[in-house]
């Protein structure tokens, strides 16, 4: 007789599929790496500090306080990555790092770590920021000096304001666009030769790092497709009223559009889980995004767009659950 | 109508089918082993009265158990032999069963008993019925529901669709396949009987692409005077679910607690169609069924006509034993089966197949917090939020997701379970969750019983 202990007593079903949690997250983090490469090639090795005092930032505080092992899901490299992707080349690296520490302490671990926080870490972490930094995160570097060189005062000591003198500044597109109405070419900006944060200037690597994520199923398509069509209709119709305002290529491809809608906005987490729900979630995004832009105080407004947004979740998830197979209707209703 | 493309429903999962193992196999037929277990409860509904006692003798084909009720079917000896014990012994639900012991007759020819082969022409519906319900005959594709329940709909409910389950969308399983491929004409004769005692004009067999070779024998086999149809499925599970084929055939979808009589159509399972026509070809009665033993644990992997009651450790002894690395016995498929812990436990009149899953395949893997990733709506057939139940299923509020999430309608696919990223055993809970709220439910009716006791 064979010995029957050691088998295996489960519940069904006994297989599983290919993908995992750590699988996700790694894929995400493989395909930012050309978004960094990008921002390296055209900003200089400031690019890269800033990014690694971000992620640095990130993984100590979830290795201290995170549960047990957390860093090897990956989500918290994301989270330092895209940050630090948000942020302008020539940033203190002292604020980088509080930013990460910041993003994954208050943005992930206090509500609960992985999964349970209801706005997007790493956009909170350079929310903070924003509020904490307003001059630092606003300097933008002049794009003239040779490759090596630092695009400002990288080295700034903690606590200390960048030294101005360091800093060449130059503008971004948006800013131009706001507070001079010049355009800038779409070819350079769908390229990324252009001023501005880390992430921004790459607007062609994003989307095919989101395209490789959409065709994994790792981000939901709907979303960026709605923001960008919302973005793109509603910037068209304002355009055709008053034509000083941007175009809709100038909108899509300028400032944080791309990198917030390919890869803030779809965080699994913060976003909704139904497919309508992405739609309206994007279509908010999108409206948002435009409304700050053209009419707020600030050149960007894609930030506080998906933070926004992000709040609403919940309540998008509640109204659009799906119809139950074999009644009108869908639960919860 | 027909879609030579395949037809299918929205969401589901993608499987990896693994019918290779065993797709090509021809049936074989195991020898009798020393012992077989019958126990009374093989199917839904009311366990069978025993009509045997320790010593008797029976011969192969005998009633040992008679139908107690309705919603029950008689027990017949799957070989002869004497009656070693009744008593408890494991079943395939994991629970201890009311078994009737037999000790096979070694030298015996195993003839089965002469019997009156009923002649299907001019009989009434009833008694279509009365000979199916004789005949012990059940649902062969898991759920082993009495198939002459099905096939007696109340009168206000007007019968359209004879549907036949061919899809077999559990990965391994290839029982319905060779049944398909190797008894074409069965199934059609077992087809037009069902037809007669239905009253429909029209039938339609259903079957994943993944079989080509069984949609053409199917094809090549319709008898010219019945409205039959075979349409190809798109290889997708849970294909075989009666919502999900009655959807995509009739393009209706069953309403919430209702059964598929309520859209005119009844369903029955391939294996069981060949059951009933063997009925009225032979007179035998269920006493034998096609088993596949498969996976990657199992040495020879086969398509066997196994004796109802067969033990599991026999049926495995003869398909050349486990591989060292076998580390799970599953009875059915790896979507819904269920662990066998047990090699005494009989291979029922449900059992389609046994897979046997080796150490690589039921790794224990690290559970996640959820995500919120939404890969468990895109999967659930029934349109259901596993994400949202699995919250309150950990926290215990099955209430709720009884009221307002409509657990009642989850059909225990394990589609959600099998593309959850962070591995949350969601369909698991689900299970433990109906099992919890009937618990509560009885403890409730029972409270308030005593109560009114109390007063009174």
């Amino acid at each position: 007789m064979m010995d029957t202990t050691r088998f295996e007593l489960t519940a069904a079903p006994h297989i599983k599929g290919p993908d995992s949690t750590p699988r996700i997250m790694w894929s995400v983090v493989g395909s930012l790496v050309p978004v960094v490469l990008a921002a390296t090639w055209y900003f200089g090795p400031s690019a890269l500090l800033v990014i690694a005092a971000a992620s640095l930032g990130c993984l100590l505080v979830e290795r201290l306080f995170g549960p047990g092992g957390s860093l090897r899901d990956g989500s918290a490299a994301i989270t330092g990555l895209l940050l630090g992707l948000t942020l302008p080349p020539g940033f203190p690296l002292w604020m980088a790092f509080l930013g990460g520490v910041f993003a994954i302490g208050f943005g992930k671990l206090v509500f609960g770590g992985l999964g349970q926080n209801v706005f997007n870490p790493a956009l909170l972490g350079r929310a903070f920021l924003q509020a904490a930094f307003p001059g630092a995160i606003t300097t933008w570097p002049d794009l003239s000096g040779p490759w090596s060189a630092l695009r400002g005062d990288n080295f700034a000591l903690p606590l200390m304001s960048p030294d101005p003198v360091a800093t060449v500044t130059g503008a971004t597109p948006l800013g131009l666009m706001k507070f001079e109405g010049v355009d800038t070419e779409w070819v350079r900006l769908l390229i990324g030769s252009t001023g501005g944060s880390l992430g921004e200037t790459a607007a062609i690597v994003i989307l095919l790092g989101g395209g490789y994520l959409a065709l994994k199923k790792y981000l939901d398509w709907r979303i960026p497709a709605s923001i960008f069509l919302t973005v793109a209709v509603l910037t068209q119709i304002i355009h055709m009223v008053d034509p000083t305002k941007p175009t809709p290529v100038f909108m899509l491809l300028s400032g944080g559009l791309m990198l917030g809608a390919v890869y803030m906005a779809t965080d699994m987490v913060t976003s909704p889980t139904t497919p309508k729900g992405a739609w309206i979630y994007g279509a908010g995004i999108g409206a948002l995004v435009v409304l700050i832009r053209l009419w707020g105080g600030l050149p960007e407004g894609v930030m506080y767009a998906i933070l926004l947004m992000n709040a609403f979740v919940p309540f998008i998830n509640r109204v659009t659950q799906p119809r139950l197979f074999g009644t009108g209707k869908g639960v919860m209703s | 109508m027909l879609n030579l493309f395949g037809v299918t429903f929205r969401h589901g999962v993608h499987p990896p089918d693994s019918k290779s193992l065993t797709d090509h196999l021809p049936i074989r037929r195991m020898p009798f082993p020393k012992r077989i277990a019958l126990p009374l409860r093989q199917h839904a509904g009311k366990p069978a009265k025993c009509l045997v006692r320790k010593g008797d003798r029976v011969e192969r084909g005998d009633k040992i158990a008679e139908a107690d009720g309705f919603v029950s079917v008689p027990i017949h000896a799957s070989a002869a032999g004497t009656v070693a014990e009744i008593g408890w012994w494991p079943h395939p639900d994991g629970s201890m069963t009311e078994t009737v012991v037999i000790d096979v007759e070694p030298h015996s020819p195993q003839i089965p008993r002469p019997r009156m082969v009923p002649d299907w022409h001019g009989l009434t519906a009833d008694q279509v019925r009365q000979e199916v319900q004789n005949g012990g005959v059940v649902g062969l594709g898991g759920a082993a529901f009495p198939t002459h329940v099905k096939l007696s709909p109340p009168k206000d409910l007007p019968i359209d669709w004879l549907l036949v389950n061919g899809a077999e969308c559990e990965p391994y399983l290839t029982t319905d396949h060779r049944v398909m491929v190797e008894y074409p004409d069965r199934v059609h004769f077992g087809i037009r009987i069902m037809m007669q005692c239905l009253g429909v004009k029209r039938a339609v067999i259903g079957v994943e692409m993944n079989k080509p070779d069984a949609i053409k024998a199917l094809q090549d086999t319709i008898p010219t005077d019945l409205d039959v149809t075979v349409q190809p499925l798109v290889v997708k599970y849970p294909q075989g679910a009666e919502k999900m084929l009655i959807q995509v055939v009739t393009g209706k979808e069953v309403p919430s607690g209702k059964l598929p009589m309520h859209v005119g159509a009844v369903v029955q399972n391939v294996g069981s169609i060949a059951t009933i026509a063997e009925i009225f070809e032979t007179g035998l009665p269920l006493i034998e069924r096609v088993v596949t033993v498969t996976g990657p644990g199992v040495k020879k992997p086969s398509n066997l006509i196994v004796p109802v009651g067969a033990m599991l450790g026999d049926v495995l002894a003869f398909c050349g034993g486990l591989t060292d690395d076998a580390a799970e016995i599953i009875f059915g498929g790896p979507m819904m089966g269920s662990s066998q812990p047990d090699l005494r436990t009989p291979l029922t009149k449900g059992v389609s197949g046994v897979t046997v899953l080796t150490t690589a395949e039921v790794k224990p893997k690290k559970t996640y917090p959820c995500i919120k990733c939404g890969h468990c709506l895109d999967a659930c057939p029934v349109f259901l939020n596993p994400s949202s139940l699995g919250i309150l299923a950990q926290a215990g509020r099955y209430d709720e997701m009884w009221d307002t999430f409509h657990l009642q309608d989850c059909m225990l696919c394990g589609s959600c379970s099998y593309v959850c990223p962070s591995n949350i055993p969601l369909s698991q809970m689900f299970a433990l969750s109906k099992t919890a709220l009937r618990k509560q439910q009885q403890a409730a009716a029972a409270k308030e019983k005593a109560d009114k006791e109390k007063v009174a």
